[in-house]
């Protein structure tokens, strides 16, 4: 078991021609991920690295595949109506890697998707992990960016707002011996699909998930709701992070969301709503692997 | 992005959001004519820089004030002629000050009540938040610590967008009716507008008066707009002053890169926006202060590492550069090489530490060992960042 996605998902990648799309799709090829089908409006019928037929409509891509998740990398102009065709076509789940998409557009999207089997994951974010059994984690679920060699399967939940924190996190737990069982990435935009919270509770229900370790950042309070649910209910260790303690105010820190304004979204009142929660909070980045190993006794 | 208050002006007016009577000047003699253009006995003359506090400013060549409430058109051209061209300091610009190139001239209204109106982007709610105060002129998070009870929000409906029940609530709450409650209802409704339609994060006034007549008018504004969405607005995109703006920021995106200056002496170099605000961190945690974030993406190329090592470079106040990878995708190598051709573009003189991890870390570790490169060499960011403070200290 992990959460989200196991290693036989079957995944489609939607804007699989473009130059980024494509070399993401080769990578999770490469790694043994299940990529059944690509969608690019106007290029029905083509191939895909001469293995991955390539379909017009997400309805069609699925009807003829099988497919349950989406790999979405359109531009920003048209992510929103992309993944609104994936809710559309029944999809259990659509990642949204692209960077840039207007906040109003999320907002209609996030209104469109109420009352929807499907869930987002991002936008703006590096994508999800569940590695394999097979060398450097080869065989695993790979959707989106990430690096899946510095992967190891194993029991230790991640969620990160963050791409590159995500993977420095991955790397020590792997260094340590350990391994994952899924690592997420939710993305750094104000408006997304899903919290650290939704996250939370979905290792605390997975019986593979021994341990998490929980990566915040400045802005918003998701990182301080998840906390106030984890002091409550989660049964298992946490250990955390938050990036951004000397980001001046005001000023977005390449994130959309990472901002801190008018006082609210500080690290400094994350890192204290999580030690409230137990959570075992690293100072640095290079001591999340040892605030876990904190954590878990 | 934000914007001027002549700017904003002319935004309100396009959308039917009502202000006072005036103009922009680029001199004293313009900003004379405007006066004369209409007929007052009071104008107010302010500033034109995106810092806040101008009224209590003071100016580099000794003049009091960066906001001016005179009698006469004679006297609009007076202060006028003391702020264009001159530096002013406020408590949001720094001890350097802004250069005033511009004021603007309008009518200092007579006002019965002043009000704060805002709408926000609401990321707890996925939606567009409405907040109202009859506490107008003041710093409203004073007011939301002290008398929270004074400040009103409606929260709206992502599609269905702003209700005329929501706005008949509000104008209870702040005790409007009869015609300054039409006139408030109508100012409220334009302003959704523009905030939906332009792409804005925020949009504030403060204050928004109510005048004798029974008129509604925003006397200030403050504009935020959604970065994402500048694509779509030329016509907004046209309105930043890079003038306003650190020039290494100006010069950082050219390249795409995500850079902000702060007053620090270390440097750092870093892919990905959550590991750049840690490295900043653990400088700061290792005794160090950062110079800047910057964030060269997570596709960089070996240009775009080049052009962010020159721009690091520039600022005087460097005394020593971290430069922290974490090669996912990225190609350790690839760094290595930018940092290679830049640093022998730029003349290195400061201590230089490397932190490379991740996706082909021997090949980009043998072209910095190979290369005539006088570096540092860090195995993990906690030795990056004492090794960088080391170096300087």
């Amino acid at each position: 078991m992990a959460i989200l996605v196991e290693e036989d998902t079957k995944i489609l990648i939607q804007g699989i021609t473009g130059g980024f799309g494509g070399r993401h799709a080769q990578l999770s090829l490469d790694y043994g991920t299940q990529v059944v089908a690509g969608v690019t409006p106007g290029k029905g019928g083509q191939m895909f690295a001469d293995q991955v037929p390539i379909f017009d409509t997400v309805e069609e891509a699925v009807a003829e595949t099988g497919a349950t998740v989406s790999a979405l990398f359109v531009p920003p102009p048209f992510a929103g109506d992309a993944i609104l065709e994936g809710v559309d076509a029944g999809l259990d789940l659509v990642c949204a890697i692209t960077e840039g998409i207007p906040v109003t557009d999320m907002m209609k999207v996030k209104a469109g998707m109420q009352g929807k089997k499907t869930r987002l994951i991002g936008p703006n974010c590096p994508g999800i992990v569940t590695p394999g059994t097979g060398e450097n984690s080869h065989g695993g679920c790979r959707i989106g960016i990430a690096p899946g060699y510095i992967h190891k399967k194993g029991s230790i939940g991640v969620v990160s707002r963050s791409g590159t924190l995500t993977y420095e996190a991955v790397w020590q737990v792997t260094s340590m011996g350990l391994g994952q069982s899924t690592c997420v990435g939710i993305g750094g935009d104000p408006i997304n699909g899903t919290s650290h919270l939704d996250v939370l509770k979905m290792f605390n229900d997975d019986p593979e998930t021994e341990a998490i370790i929980m990566i915040g950042e400045i802005g918003g309070s998701a990182e301080e709701e998840a906390a106030a649910w984890a002091k409550e209910n989660c049964d298992k260790p946490i250990a955390g992070f938050i990036a951004g303690a000397t980001a001046p105010p005001g000023r977005r820190m390449g994130h959309a969301g990472a901002i801190v304004s008018g006082g609210m979204g500080t690290a400094e009142a994350k890192k204290a709503a999580m030690a409230d929660a137990g959570i075992v909070v690293a100072e640095t980045p290079s001591e999340m692997g040892a605030a876990l190993k904190k954590a878990m006794g | 992005m934000n914007i001027h208050e002549y700017q904003a002006k002319e935004l309100f007016e396009k959308f039917g959001v009502p202000t006072p009577k005036g103009d922009v000047a680029n001199t004293a003699e313009e900003a004379r004519k405007i006066a004369e253009s209409f007929d007052s006995n009071l104008y107010a003359v302010k500033s034109q820089v995106h810092a806040g506090g101008r009224g209590k400013g003071t100016f580099k060549n000794g003049y009091q004030g960066g906001v001016q409430i005179v009698k006469t058109a004679a006297e609009v051209e007076e202060a006028a002629k003391n702020m264009i061209g001159e530096v002013l300091v406020t408590h949001q610009t720094g001890e350097e000050g802004k250069l005033v190139s511009k004021v603007m001239v309008a009518d200092a209204v007579e006002i019965e009540k002043e009000y704060y109106l805002s709408i926000l982007m609401d990321r707890e709610h996925s939606c567009p938040v409405i907040v109202a105060s009859t506490e107008g002129g003041m710093n409203i998070e004073d007011v939301a610590e002290e008398t929270p009870e004074l400040i009103h929000k409606e929260v709206i409906h992502p599609l269905a967008g702003l209700q005329a029940y929501e706005v008949r609530k509000l104008c209870k709450k702040l005790g409007l009716s009869g015609g300054t409650a039409k006139a408030f209802a109508k100012t409220l409704k334009s302003l959704m507008k523009l905030f939906i339609e332009c792409d804005c994060d925020m949009v504030e006034i403060n204050p928004l008066v109510t005048t004798p007549d029974g008129e509604v008018m925003a006397l200030d504004a403050k504009f935020s707009f959604d970065d994402n969405a500048l694509y779509r607005h030329p016509e907004i995109q046209a309105l930043h002053d890079p003038s306003e703006e650190d020039p290494r920021e100006v010069e950082a995106a050219k390249y795409d890169l995500n850079y902000i200056g702060l007053d620090g002496n270390i440097a750092c170099l870093v892919n990905g926006a959550g590991l750049a605000m840690s490295t900043m961190d653990i400088i700061k945690h290792s005794g160090g202060e950062p110079a800047n974030f910057l964030d060269v993406g997570g596709g960089a190329t070996q240009e775009q590492v080049a052009n962010a090592f020159k721009i690091i470079c520039s600022d005087p106040n460097v005394k020593g550069i971290l430069v922290n990878i974490f090669g996912g995708i990225m190609d350790c190598d690839v760094i290595a090489k930018g940092i290679v051709a830049a640093s022998k573009e730029v003349n290195l003189e400061v201590p230089l530490v490397v932190r490379l991890e991740g996706n082909n870390v021997a090949a980009g570790k043998e072209t910095l060992a190979n290369s005539d490169v006088d570096l540092i060499a860090a195995d993990d960011l906690a030795d990056a960042a004492k090794k960088a403070v080391a170096a300087i200290s």
